[in-house]
């Protein structure tokens, strides 16, 4: 018997509630102490096809899903046909009999348990319900029956997140899957759910919703998006929002819009962000230029999926690192930040807004698919960690003895910033080449100070972020003696930790290189850290391994080897350490 | 209270002699002042073309942006500051052909910002191509067997997408447009201008005189009549009209936002925001 190790899978058509119930399921379980990590797929499409949410429960920490499910809850026939493969040997299907007969000649899983429950007839007979949706919280109900697992904690959540009415109903439904699973099934699941006494509180979020945290915590008051897959999510949590925390939240008629609201937002002095993927990141573009030339400090959540083009629009990938690190025309600086994870999302989003502002820049938070949509527990944030920087703003009175120069040449190429409204302060800037002034300029030796001024500034974060040692890497395991160095960036983090988590089960001991600073690039970090490994292996969700090259420009080192996956979905953490140990 | 001088900068000004634009810097300077205006609660935006240079000749705060989105930045500027007085200069090329797509939602929205488009029909700067308000039949040296469509009737477009305040102005009659630069200003919510702004060095067609010729002033027009405002932007030809085609008092987009009303962002403090409310529904 396992206890508090478990996954499942909850499959069917799309429009039948399948990320509503595993939300459910999953907060279930955290709300009972356990840890959990859960991830949706799903196409680009709102009826039909086929959705999957795996959850996976456990009594440690899990940083991803694992590659195989220890029980599939089948909503369509499709389910199991798509996913018996991913079934544990000992696993569980649990299915309408109305609507699939598995028959367990057909499965390789010798041990395999079917729980054939009468779904929909339960919904139309003894709850008297006409909402088919119902169904996928009765086949709840027989999941905490099999897992004995306390109905407690569903019955909390279902009464928090749905209106009496509709919770009332979905209490029933539980309780009726719950006392059909006792009635009729055998008591021999293998899996186990036990409630942790005394855990610590923790939340349950998606990188979306960590990042609109983050933003919200660091002052930003104007958001201006066009939905795009995956950053819609961040759009509707500031949306929601907006008014208790005011903000100005805008939808406008497209990315070309939206960045230039930023800008505009960011000139009359407030913290503004905007967020898109790939597609709307190319109309994004001459925007970008444009808060760089202008120094406009901006915050742009680039939300990675895989293209090229519309490609698969509801999968992930991390084929956009080039583009953002280059996009837009001429030279000019811009940091970009990949977090790795739920945590990272918040405080590296709270750090964009310090270094937009101090620096006078655009910062882009670098994500993907698999990081913005999947959820994790983890403790809440410490909101005291990360102080608000805003530089060097006028308002008022502007008090120098010259005229104010939006563009002062300075040391650190960081020019005061005064706000329109700044009396004595004229506030002129320009997208054109300009003079300290902001009045337009094609005068050669002005161009060649002004594109001096704003590339020092890179120069000088740089410095800033060796001299308050902030983590522009992480790095996980010991330096000397492993077998080899796993490097990447963004969200393939947590399937490598997991991955690592199995290695280390087999004796095999690796380290591993998490990048967060794609520019400024870390580079003697990551220096450091080749001079000492063995080998190093770079993982990465693309083709052309941008990540490699990158390394390759700075340090002038190639990788030993890479593991790369392009098919739009994550690493699963076993295909991954049988990858590495191919290797070693 | 700030003066004609005071609005002068020390820039030179590098508009061809004699261009359309001169009477409309003229203008919205006189406008300014009769207002009464500060330098400082101004902010004026302008995209690529002749016109955009105008950031440059008008000692109040400026943003020279790129082509085509005169419109969103405003709308930023304005959304996030609603106590300064935002000003919006743009091409006929600038605003009806690269921007065109923010225009229709501009007018929308209803923001409080005011729009001067500078319509001569032609692009300038890249030194002489036909734009949307350029005549059928119109030679240029991108168009050499003359303009195949019809031309952008930017007036009547600006009516049917809900603008509040919809005028057309004549730069050859700087007085008439200072009154309606004014008005246009004074009017809470979306207003926009279209000027006429003869280029007299790559426009032979329409010109100074052919304007002189055409153009009759509204007059005995009830300016909040949808239909007769319709009507008026379709006269075209012999008789042209000028001035207030259309007006209506509707709430201005941040008057939906009961949580801000006329509080501006930009002086809200943010250094210690609260996020517990929210920590709280994820637990």
């Amino acid at each position: 018997m396992k206890v508090n190790d478990f996954s499942i899978l909850i499959g069917g058509e799309a429009g039948a509630g399948i990320a509503r119930s595993g939300f459910l399921f999953a907060k279930a379980c955290m709300r009972g102490g356990l840890h959990v990590f859960c991830t949706i797929d799903y196409q680009s499409l709102i009826r039909g096809g086929h959705n999957f949410y795996i959850a996976r429960i456990s009594g440690e920490e899990v940083y991803s899903q694992l590659d195989h499910v220890n029980l599939i809850v089948a909503l369509n026939a499709e389910t199991v046909m798509l996913h018996k493969k991913d079934l544990s040997s000992n696993g569980g299907i649990i299915y309408d009999p109305a609507d699939i007969s598995p028959d367990s000649q057909n499965f390789q899983q010798e041990k395999l348990k079917l729980y054939s429950i009468p779904l929909k007839k339960i919904v139309r007979d003894k709850l008297k319900e006409t909402q088919l949706v119902i169904r996928n919280t009765v086949a709840l109900g027989t999941v905490f029956s099999l897992l004995k697992y306390d109905l407690i904690f569903s019955e909390e959540i279902i009464k928090d997140i749905f209106k009496p009415k509709v919770a009332e109903i979905n209490l029933k439904a539980v309780r009726a899957g719950f006392e059909f699973a006792e009635e009729h099934f055998e008591k021999n699941f293998e899996y186990r759910l036990r409630k942790i006494e005394n855990a610590e509180k923790r939340i349950f979020l998606n990188g979306n919703e960590a990042i609109g945290l983050g933003a919200i915590k660091a002052g930003c008051k104007f958001y201006a998006a066009y939905p795009m897959t995956p950053s819609t999510g961040l759009l509707h949590f500031m949306a929601a929002n907006e008014r208790k925390q005011n903000m100005i939240v805008i939808q406008p008629e497209g990315e070309i819009a939206a960045i230039n609201m930023a800008i505009g937002a960011a000139f009359a002095g407030v913290r503004a962000m905007t967020a898109t993927s790939g597609g709307g990141f190319c109309l994004m573009s001459e925007g970008l230029g444009m808060a760089g030339m202008t120094e406009m400090p901006i915050v742009i959540n680039v939300a990675q999926r895989q293209g090229p083009s519309t490609g698969l629009p509801t999968y992930s990938a991390q084929a956009d690192l080039r583009f953002i690190l280059h996009a837009s025309q001429g030279e000019f600086p811009r940091v970009v930040i990949a977090p790795g994870d739920i945590e990272e999302c918040f405080y590296e989003t709270m750090q964009a807004f310090n270094w937009a502002e101090k620096y006078q820049l655009p910062v882009i938070i670098l994500t993907d698919k698999y990081l913005l949509e999947s959820y994790t527990s983890i403790k809440p944030f410490n909101t005291k960690r990360m102080k608000i920087e805003r530089g060097s703003i006028i308002t008022g009175i502007y008090k120098g003895d010259e005229k104010y120069k939006r563009y002062e040449i300075t040391a650190t190429g960081v020019s005061p910033r005064a706000l329109p409204l700044t009396k004595r302060a004229i506030v002129r800037t320009s997208a054109n080449e300009h003079d300290e002034y902001g009045f337009t300029t094609e005068n050669p030796e002005m161009t060649t100070k002004m594109i001096d001024k704003r590339i020092r500034k890179l120069v000088y974060l740089s410095r800033e972020l060796e001299e308050r040692n902030i983590a522009t890497t992480k790095f996980y395991g010991h330096a000397r003696g492993r077998e080899a160095t796993l490097i990447s960036w963004g969200s393939t983090k947590g399937p490598i930790l997991e991955a690592i988590k199995l290695l280390n089960r087999e004796n095999i001991v690796v380290n591993y290189l998490q990048i967060i600073y794609l520019q400024p690039f870390p580079k003697n970090k990551v220096e450091n850290v080749l001079d000492k490994a063995k080998k190093t292996i770079i993982v990465e969700n693309n083709k052309t391994s941008q990540l490699s090259s990158l390394i390759r420009e700075y340090t002038l080192r190639d990788s030993d080897y890479k593991i790369l996956k392009y098919d739009g979905r994550p690493f699963d953490p076993g295909y991954l350490s049988q990858k590495i140990k191919e290797i070693i | 209270m700030v003066t004609l001088k005071e609005l002068n900068t020390p820039m030179k000004i590098v508009w061809c002699p004699g261009c359309g634009n001169f009477g409309i810097l003229s203008a919205f300077k006189s406008a300014i002042i009769e207002l009464g205006l500060e330098r400082e609660q101004i902010v004026i935006v302008s995209g690529i073309g002749c016109h955009g240079k105008i950031v440059d000749y008008v000692n109040t705060n400026g943003f020279h942006g790129i082509h085509g989105r005169v419109l969103p930045l405003a709308t930023g500027i304005k959304l996030a500051n609603p106590k300064l007085t935002v000003i919006g200069f743009a091409g006929d090329a600038d605003c009806y052909d690269e921007g065109w797509d923010h225009f229709c939602h501009a007018a929308r929205r209803n923001v409080d910002i005011t729009l001067i488009v500078h319509n001569n029909m032609i692009l300038g700067l890249t030194t002489g191509q036909t734009t949307s308000t350029s005549q059928p039949g119109f030679k240029t040296k991108s168009t050499p067997f003359g303009a195949i469509s019809p031309s952008l009737n930017p007036i009547a477009n600006a009516i049917v997408s809900h603008a509040t305040f919809v005028a057309r102005g004549f730069s050859g009659d700087p007085k008439h447009l200072q009154s309606l630069i004014v008005e246009a200003i004074k009017h809470k919510g979306f207003s926009y201008i279209d000027v006429f702004q003869p280029c007299v060095t790559f426009n032979y067609l329409n010109t100074f005189e052919w304007f002189r010729k055409r153009i009759y002033k509204l007059e005995d027009h009830e300016v909040t009549d949808k239909w007769k405002a319709l009507e008026k932007s379709l006269e075209w030809g012999t008789r042209i009209p000028i001035g207030i085609f259309y007006k209506e008092e509707r709430p201005t987009y941040r008057e939906h936002l009961p949580h801000v009303k006329s509080k501006s962002l930009s002086m809200m403090s943010i250094a210690d925001m609260d996020i517990s409310e929210i920590i709280e529904t994820l637990m």
